[in-house]
């Protein structure tokens, strides 16, 4: 029987998968500076899609939900899903926003929303492991249970925190950076350094193995004596840390803490890290893909608004790019499990 | 003239594997053709190529002597060729008579035509021979000897004119056996071609007068059964000489290291106790659903443990896996591909799963230390691979099922249990890991080996245990028991 097979080599192969979605960036901003470039030789005017000014502000814009996504891809390499996220996100910045307009240390605040945000990936890993119930459903209840949280706490109207909020908390918040060597803001900043610490997470330690053994096959983990209900509760609840610096990002651009704050954003996260090539069976998914993800939705959005093109298309383009990415990286895939 | 089914030098390879490399097949109208062949010789995948599930690589086939290729099960059902599986593929919730008529129902405007189906379903329970079959049973409530019965009838309703019995009766009792023998003679009588897959050659030689072996995916032999000796047949299957297939290793049964109490968990097993030695090799057998598989994922504690006590030297581990492989139990599961393997991670992650700790500094991995020990298990098993960071997927059965034993090897397990280990892998494959087996237990280890095929416990372990619902009947030495008695002690009295 012939042992080797005929296909690309691994090294070839894993380079395509990690860099599918990199690809897929580069590729809508090729198409979208092109058309803004047309456009703007046309009308006699600078381009107003690919300077400095517009790339900073899209990675900028990227980050807030760039980071849950981080938070996100781990919890869809276990093979789970958190829908309830963005509602997490806004209890988080209200609950920030409470401590803040009470005037209590910057610390309390900050450490508010980063507790907060524990306890919701917590409360969502505990769930899921302990009822056996799946993480759709759990998370479809708690995004619910969140949001009403919230309003409790709030009391109603969101809790104004403006003027209360430390200087270098509101960096976060500030798409120009300030010195300007920086290059991009401290927000994009923040990010990356937590992505890089979640991908060197997911790859170089123990913990790292066991979420994608979990993910890609449950049976084989439990078959090798892989702590699931531990597992996942570290899971989620990570990723509830990751929904706690993201509400704080939510915090310093509202100035204020709205528990109704981002409806259905959830689903953006979602799709940076599907996008990214994550799989909601589980076992796929990478930083470096989730981030092209996120910033994909903003290059399309930022472009769009470039070049004139009414909202009600942008949100068609995200759609269709979700779909299309999705189906061709599943191609690949069939391709590969033959 | 054509016969009624010709298959002529079909290939199929799936990535790396080839599962099919040019055979050749044809069943005559009116005739029983048995199929033969060790696991993973081809033949499901061939069966599948004829029923339309897979497509071939290259290849012809005729149905009375036209053309047939078909895209799809339905295809092969219009055509006439019907399948009657090991797993039976019924409705549970519904009727005798619906099941029968699924996808076939008679009707108009979108309603049945209840009586006409009623009595087409009674026409053909006739024609089986078997009228007594109440048409409004729920399938769920008969035996699975009936229900087989009533699978056979939709493949009537449906005018088959081939009719595929992948190991039929490897869940039936003896009383139901001989009923399906009848039914396959009358079918025959009405011009039906029939082909038999099974590797009991007793049984084959009852019912079939023709044979094909099949042998790593090539079809090596064909002609009458009566002009064949089993000897003759066992070479066509493995081409090797018996000692070359079990290469005998000595070892000596030490100290008594498990120990297994009463066990019995929520429908199988049902009170099983046993004890195990190091350097011991325990067969254990029975029919599909005697209890088997249960019985070692009870030790392993994968399903719950209803009652009973499993020691292993000094400790009595808790119920859960964790804490069994770290009393030294490991495990090699049936299922590769939905339980054993991770199958799209590596080599390196599936080998090291159970065990990381090695490699662990403060929860960071050392990866360097990892592959070099990843690469001398894959030497040390002969795993043939670009690299560790290969995914289990590209791999060959054979291949991956090296894995899987690396795996409770590199655990360092004292006691293995091994679930069909060698399933659905190469003849070359199987002598190397019956010589593993004698490895380990040469290195005093025990290993427990679980396995349908009587030949290979027979050959290749000291003491032989036969399971039937879920009890343990009998465990004798190896060379007390028969294929035959094995047989009739799996089978057991018919209830």
């Amino acid at each position: 029987m012939p042992e080797q097979s005929s296909a690309s080599p691994p090294a070839l192969r894993r380079l395509t998968a990690v860099a599918g979605p990199l690809v897929w960036l580069v590729l809508v901003f090729c198409i979208f500076w092109g058309v803004d470039e047309y456009c703007a030789r046309q009308q006699d005017r600078q381009g107003r899609f690919a300077n400095a000014h517009s790339l900073r502000l899209m990675v900028h814009n990227a980050s807030p939900v760039g980071v849950a996504a981080l938070g996100m891809t781990i919890v869809i390499i276990s093979g789970g899903i958190d829908l309830s996220a963005a509602a997490a996100i806004a209890l988080s910045a209200t609950v920030a926003a409470w401590c803040f307009r009470a005037e209590y240390a910057p610390v309390v605040g900050v450490s508010a929303a980063l507790l907060t945000g524990l306890l919701t990936g917590v409360v969502n890993g505990a769930m899921v492991s302990w009822l056996r119930v799946v993480p759709f459903i759990i998370t479809l209840g708690t995004m619910t249970i969140f949001r009403g949280v919230g309003r409790e706490i709030a009391e109603g109207t969101p809790i104004r925190a403006f003027g209360k909020l430390p200087e270098w908390l509101l960096m976060l918040e500030r798409p120009v950076p300030d010195p300007h060597w920086l290059l991009v803001s401290p927000g994009v900043w923040l990010m990356l350094i937590l992505a890089l610490l979640v991908a060197a997470m997911l790859h170089l330690t123990v913990f790292g193995r066991h979420v994608y053994a979990i993910g890609s096959n449950e049976a084989t983990a439990r078959l090798c004596g892989i702590d699931l209900n531990r597992t996942r509760i570290a899971v989620y609840s990570l990723a509830g840390l990751f929904v706690g610096i993201a509400g704080l990002y939510n915090l310093t651009t509202l100035s204020e803490g709205d528990p109704n704050s981002l409806p259905g954003r959830e689903l953006d996260i979602i799709a940076a890290v599907v996008i990214g090539g994550g799989s909601l069976n589980g076992g796929r998914g990478s930083v470096l893909g989730t981030l092209s993800g996120a910033l994909l939705m903003q290059v399309i959005r930022h472009g769009c608004r470039a070049v004139g093109v009414p909202t009600a298309y942008e949100q068609i383009i995200i759609g269709v790019i979700v779909i299309v990415a999705v189906t061709l990286d599943q191609i690949r895939q069939r391709r590969l499990d033959r | 003239m054509p016969a009624l089914l010709e298959m002529h030098d079909i290939r199929k390879s799936f990535g790396a594997t080839t599962a099919l490399d040019g055979v050749s097949l044809m069943v005559d109208a009116g005739e029983v053709m048995a199929l033969i062949g060790e696991n993973g010789a081809g033949k499901s995948t061939l069966m599948k190529i004829l029923s339309g599930a897979e497509s071939a690589d290259a290849g012809r086939m005729t149905i009375n002597g036209r053309p047939y290729a078909p895209h799809g099960p339905n295809d092969a059902l219009t055509a006439g060729v019907a399948m009657i599986y090991q797993e039976l593929n019924l409705a549970p919730d519904l009727s005798v008579e619906d099941n029968i008529m699924l996808g076939q129902e008679m009707g108009k405007f979108g309603l049945l035509k209840r009586g006409e189906q009623r009595r087409r379903v009674a026409e053909v329970l006739d024609r089986l021979g078997h009228p007594e079959l109440e048409p409004k049973t729920l399938v769920s409530q008969l035996s699975i000897g009936a229900q087989q019965l009533a699978e056979i009838a939709r493949a009537l309703v449906m005018q088959a004119r081939v009719i595929v019995f992948d190991e039929p009766t490897s869940s039936l009792t003896q009383h139901d056996v001989a009923r399906l023998f009848e039914v396959i003679r009358s079918l025959c009588d009405d011009g039906i071609g029939i082909v038999y897959i099974s590797h009991f050659l007793e049984e084959v030689r009852e019912v079939a007068k023709q044979y094909t072996v099949l042998r790593d995916g090539e079809s090596v032999g064909t002609g009458l059964l009566d002009d064949v000796s089993e000897q003759e047949l066992v070479r066509l299957m493995v081409n090797r000489d018996v000692d070359e297939m079990f290469p005998s290793v000595p070892h000596e049964p030490g100290d008594v290291l498990l120990h297994i109490n009463g066990l019995s968990g929520r429908h199988a097993p049902d009170d099983v106790s046993l004890e195990l030695r190091r350097g011991e090799i325990l067969g254990i057998t029975g029919l599909v659903g005697a209890g088997r598989t249960e019985l070692l994922r009870c030790l392993f504690a994968l399903d719950d443990v209803k009652a009973g006590k499993v020691t292993i030297g000094t400790l009595s581990p808790a119920a859960a896996p964790k804490a069994r492989i770290r009393a030294g139990l490991g495990l090699v599961s049936e299922d590769r591909k939905g339980e054993g393997l991770a199958q799209t991670r590596s080599i390196a992650d599936n080998l090291t799963y159970s065990r990381l700790t090695p490699y662990s500094r403060g929860g960071w991995l050392r990866l360097g230390e990892r592959r070099t020990q990843v690469e001398h298990w894959m030497e040390r098993l002969h795993v043939k691979a670009r690299s560790p960071e290969q995914s289990i997927v590209e791999l060959s059965g054979g291949n991956q099922q090296k894995v899987a034993l690396a795996r409770v090897m590199h655990q360092d397990a004292e006691v293995l249990l091994l679930d069909e280990p060698t399933r659905g892998i190469d003849i070359g494959t199987k002598a190397e890991i019956y010589r593993l087996i004698g490895e380990l237990a040469a290195s005093g280890k025990a290993v427990i080996f679980v396995s349908s095929y009587f030949t290979e416990l027979l050959s290749v372990c000291d003491r032989v245990a036969v399971m039937s619902r879920g009890r343990l009947q009998d465990v004798r030495g190896a060379s007390e028991w028969t294929e035959e008695t094995i047989l009739s002690t799996a089978i057991g009295t018919d209830a």
